[in-house]
């Protein structure tokens, strides 16, 4: 049993609670790291392709090199951190928090703080899922799973693999097992678009032969004990076109088909889940429905980059202090998605100073607008040179742009995206 | 093997477990074989859990009477064995004048069967009951003695006690042959082993038409009746606090929408006949089927919670009822065959049933004087409180290790099942629930392999999903010509 009294709780140490607890050590206020695992840096320990770090460190680094860095920063800084622990409640007092954490080595941690950061990442999509029909057998991995098998445990989940789902992971994995041996025969999206980066698409897929069947689901699976072969149907119009179906055989599946942050200690402290994201609902401040509480990375919306879920934790880091400073945000109003657009985060704006969206679009076009309206009216207009559903995009609305005096308190900020001469 | 048993179980489902641990009970030396690696991977892995409440059979049959007999003994099988068993009540919802009359059936049929406290329901009663029901609901039936279990890990108690109590168990031990000798049989295994029992007990599941064959006993078939299910996440709102039926139909029960004693919520099971008895795949058809009407009963069921599905082949027989008999062609055999729904429920009331065949035939059963029906109870991370935590750890550090994060399961239940002797992935879910959640074992499946490699020595490639051929890994990393990075 141990008792912790710290102002802030940051829960996962990943590269956003990591971002966010030096954000909040720099300005002066005493913060706690509490991590699952037995180290520092989430998801990135086993992203040990590279592609990291291009924004925020102007050079390419590898998923641990990144994380890495942002390990010196906490430990130089030195921040209290507790690896092995799983925070498993939140306790909403009002003023404070009452967070329980468990770890074989401490037994329970009862840790009081004025503000809590949710940074727990998300986890991926699954068969169940997707609803793929067929047998149930071994050999049906998610992407990330079988990253982590490879690139830590020095283990093959298979040598004859299809990949299911567009997805980074997905795709990376196509060429890790490409790598190391295996043979790598389709990758099967059922969008007419890939899921993933386009660079990733190029150096995974292009570079090693690798078929990719948009338009197509994989429609049924084979295998008792372990899987033998897989049915692809392609899709027209929605529908499947059964007699198209073919076979392929293989012995692995590795479904990369989405990420889902993973709100379960956020849902049990009453944080508000929004529909489109599965985060929580935030304010301009990246707060969520509970007050003190704050929520940055992963877990509030799935990123492509890393260097956007540094950007964003930061920023909350800095939000966070704000809060323990009793510096109060100006009045703040309501941000919706408009057309073509997936989603907006945050999901309110204030007047007070520059405010940065987040956003994910639902069509794939080249020459496209990005449209924000108040209440209607048309306050800005941005040239997109293309825009697909996997790649993220950023704008910044200058607090000069904002036309101050037209603001009420019903006043609401629509961002959609519109073809050029629409 | 020269030892002779008195009596072999054939089939480690929860017939096959009930019945061992009742005759272990007795001075027998009790043997039970089982061809899968792990106990409980057939029919008593993949049903929906329900503790039937005594409605759905008229009283001529013998598997109403079994069913209300076995319902009873649950709580005191509870106290004792400590698997997750909850007498939440059932509910069945009729919405037009048809269906009522048809729950007035099942109603008729409870009362002649002696259902505690069943009860007819108007539109405002039963959606009292449970809220959740679809509002157009005119009225139903309430049984408040039903309930729900988590099956496998009633069959996993049941073997444990049996255990306890001498009974031994094989495992991938398949029977392909039994040959009567003077007062007992060879019974032998696919793989060449053979063990003598004075008695056998056909418990085969699916299987039993097999076993019956292999002895020269009986000739029948035992046929397919493929249930297809869901299984939603533990925050879906759909989850009810009672089982919720529709009105049957001629064929079976319906498809029904169940909240699991774990928290979770279960649609389905379809039913339709089919040929192959492994063949346990879902489809797109049945989908669709399953949540229509799931929907009609209670609509805020949605796709979006899924986390997996899975299928489960009732074994059924000419007539379906329940063959619970002695042969008739050769001695000191006992058929229990047929065993489809409510076979779950009436499993301790067969193993009952049983004894008293076995008495009947001449069996000598004298109780023994050190019999234990307790076994010890593993506490579970996620059913105690912040402080019963903290000392389960200071005393065993093992359970301040999470491994699954989705259903909270420590490290230290992860061992348990291994010390049980479950040392596939699939054999420590059903113990544990590790990999049942939401993310199906993403995260947590590397760090259970580790775990079993660690406790057992068995290399991580040779570890399985379920035995046979279904391996996790086949190589290192550099096993393979690697080819050149780009
Ligand atoms: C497989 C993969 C490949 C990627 N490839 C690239 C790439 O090439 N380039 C790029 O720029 N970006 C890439 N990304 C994106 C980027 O790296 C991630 O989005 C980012 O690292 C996520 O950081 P996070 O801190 O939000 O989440 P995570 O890194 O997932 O960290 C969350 C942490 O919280 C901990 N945690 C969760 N719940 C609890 C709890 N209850 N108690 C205690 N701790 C908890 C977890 O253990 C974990 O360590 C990739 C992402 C993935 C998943
Ligand atoms: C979809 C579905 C839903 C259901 N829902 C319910 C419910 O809610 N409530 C309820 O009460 N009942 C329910 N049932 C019925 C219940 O699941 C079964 O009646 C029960 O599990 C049967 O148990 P068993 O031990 O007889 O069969 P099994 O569990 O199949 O056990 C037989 C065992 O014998 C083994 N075996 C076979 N051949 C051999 C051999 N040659 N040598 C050695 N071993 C062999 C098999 O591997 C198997 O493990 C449901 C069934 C289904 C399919």
């Amino acid at each position: 049993m141990k008792k912790i009294n710290k102002e802030v709780l940051v829960i996962g140490g990943g590269s956003a609670g990591m971002a966010a607890a030096a954000q909040i050590s720099e300005k002066g206020h005493s913060v706690v790291i509490v991590e699952r695992e037995s180290t520092m840096g989430g998801i990135l320990n086993q992203c040990i392709h590279n592609g990291f770090g291009l924004q925020r460190f102007k050079e390419e680094l590898t998923g641990p090199e990144y994380a890495e860095k942002y390990i010196d920063i906490i430990n130089k800084l030195d921040i209290e951190q507790y690896t092995g622990t799983t925070v498993t409640d939140i306790e909403d007092k009002g003023d404070h928090k009452v967070v329980y954490a468990f770890s074989s080595k401490n037994g329970m941690l009862t840790i009081r703080v004025r503000a809590i950061v949710l940074a727990m990442g998300c986890r991926e999509r699954n068969r169940g899922n997707i609803g793929t029909a067929g047998s149930r057998p071994s050999g049906i991995y998610t992407a990330g799973l079988a990253q982590r098998l490879v690139n830590i445990d020095g283990l093959m989940p298979g040598s004859k693999c299809v990949i299911v789902g567009s997805g980074d992971i997905g795709l990376i994995m196509a060429r890790r097992m490409s790598w190391v041996g295996a043979k790598v025969s389709a990758v099967v999206e059922i969008q007419p678009y890939p899921a993933g980066l386009t660079r990733n698409i190029v150096q995974c897929l292009n570079d090693f032969n690798i078929p990719l069947y948009l338009s197509h689901v994989i429609s049924k699976i084979y295998g008792k004990d372990r899987v033998e072969a897989v049915d692809i149907t392609p899709l027209k119009n929605g529908m499947e076109m059964t007699e198209e179906t073919f076979r392929v055989e293989c012995d692995t599946l590795l479904l990369s088909v989405g990420l889902v942050p993973d709100n379960e200690v956020s849902q049990k402290a009453g944080v508000k889940i929004n529909k489109e994201t599965n985060g929580p609902v935030v304010d301009s401040r990246l707060m969520t429905s509970v007050d003190g509480i704050f929520a940055s990375g992963n877990v509030l919306h799935v990123h492509d980059l890393v260097d956007f879920v540094s950007e964003e934790s930061q920023r909350c880091g800095a939000y966070v202090c704000d809060y323990l400073d009793n510096r109060e945000e100006e009045s703040q109003y309501t941000v919706c998605s408009g057309s073509n657009i997936k989603y907006v985060i945050p999901n309110k704006f204030t007047a007070g100073r520059d405010n940065k969206f987040y956003m994910r679009s639902m069509i794939v076009k080249n020459h496209a607008h990005l449209v924000l309206t108040l209440d209607g009216k048309e306050i800005m207009r941005k040239k997109q040179t293309h825009i697909q559903p996997s790649e993220m995009i950023t704008y910044t609305l200058k607090k000069e742009d904002l036309p101050l005096e037209d603001l009420n308190g019903e006043s609401r900020l629509e961002i959609s995206l519109v073809g050029q001469g629409e | 093997m020269s030892v002779k048993y008195d009596v072999m179980v054939i089939g480690a489902g929860v017939t096959g477990a009930a019945i061992a641990r009742k005759l272990s009970s007795y001075n027998l030396k009790t043997v039970i074989v089982e061809k899968e690696c792990d106990i409980s991977f057939g029919v008593s892995k993949a049903n929906s859990g329900i503790i039937h409440g005594g409605f759905h059979h008229d009283s001529s049959t013998l598997k109403s009477r079994l069913e209300v007999k076995g319902n009873l003994l649950f709580d005191q099988l509870k106290e004792e064995l400590h698997f997750p068993f909850s007498r939440c009540g059932i509910v069945v919802a009729a919405f037009n004048n048809d269906e009522m009359r048809s729950v007035e059936k099942l109603y008729e049929n409870g009362v002649s069967n002696k259902a505690i406290g069943i009860e007819l329901c108007n539109h405002e009663r039963l959606l009292s009951l449970e809220p959740k029901l679809n509002p157009d609901v005119i009225g139903g039936l309430y049984v408040p003695g039903g309930g729900i279990i988590e099956p496998y890990r009633f069959v996993f108690s049941l073997m444990e006690s049996a255990k306890k109590n001498g009974c031994e168990l094989y495992t991938d031990f398949k029977v392909i042959r039994g040959v009567q000798k003077d007062d007992y049989y060879e019974i032998s295994s696919d793989d060449g082993r053979m063990i003598k029992s004075k008695w056998v007990i056909n418990a085969a599941g699916l299987f039993c038409d097999e076993v019956s064959k292999a002895f020269r006993a009986e000739q029948y078939e035992i046929k397919a009746r493929k249930g297809e299910e869901f299984l939603l996440d533990r925050n879906a709102t759909a989850y009810t606090s009672k089982v919720v039926f529709p009105a049957p139909s001629e064929k079976s029960k319906g498809m029904l929408v169940i909240p699991t004693v774990e928290g979770t919520t279960m649609v389905g099971p379809t039913a339709d006949m089919v040929d192959d008895k492994e063949d346990c795949s879902t489809s797109k058809e049945n989908f669709l089927k399953i949540f229509s009407s799931a929907r009609r009963l209670v609509p805020v069921v949605s796709e979006r919670d899924i986390i997996t599905s899975f299928t489960g082949l009732r074994p059924s027989i000419e007539g379906e009822d329940f063959y619970i008999s002695p042969s008739e062609k050769i001695p000191r055999f006992i058929q229990v065959a047929g065993i489809q729904s409510p076979g779950l429920t009436a499993s301790p009331a067969i193993a009952d049933y049983v004894k008293d065949l076995l008495k009947k035939q001449g069996l000598q059963l004298i109780e023994k004087s050190d019999y234990d029906p307790n076994i010890e109870k593993v506490p579970r991370f996620r059913n105690s409180s912040h402080e019963e935590i903290d000392n389960l750890i200071k005393e065993n550090p093992a359970y301040g290790e999470i491994i699954c994060r989705c259903e909270s399961i420590s490290e230290a239940e992860v061992i348990a099942a291994i010390r049980q002797g479950h040392t596939t992935l699939d054999g420590i879910k059903f113990y544990t629930r590790a990999m049942m959640g939401r993310c199906q074992g993403g995260f947590c499946t590397y760090k259970i392999m580790k775990i079993i490699s660690r406790e057992t020595g068995i290399p991580m490639d040779e570890i399985t999903k379920r035995g046979g051929s279904s391996w996790l890994v086949n190589k290192k990393v550099g096993d393979y010509p690697v080819g050149t990075e780009i």
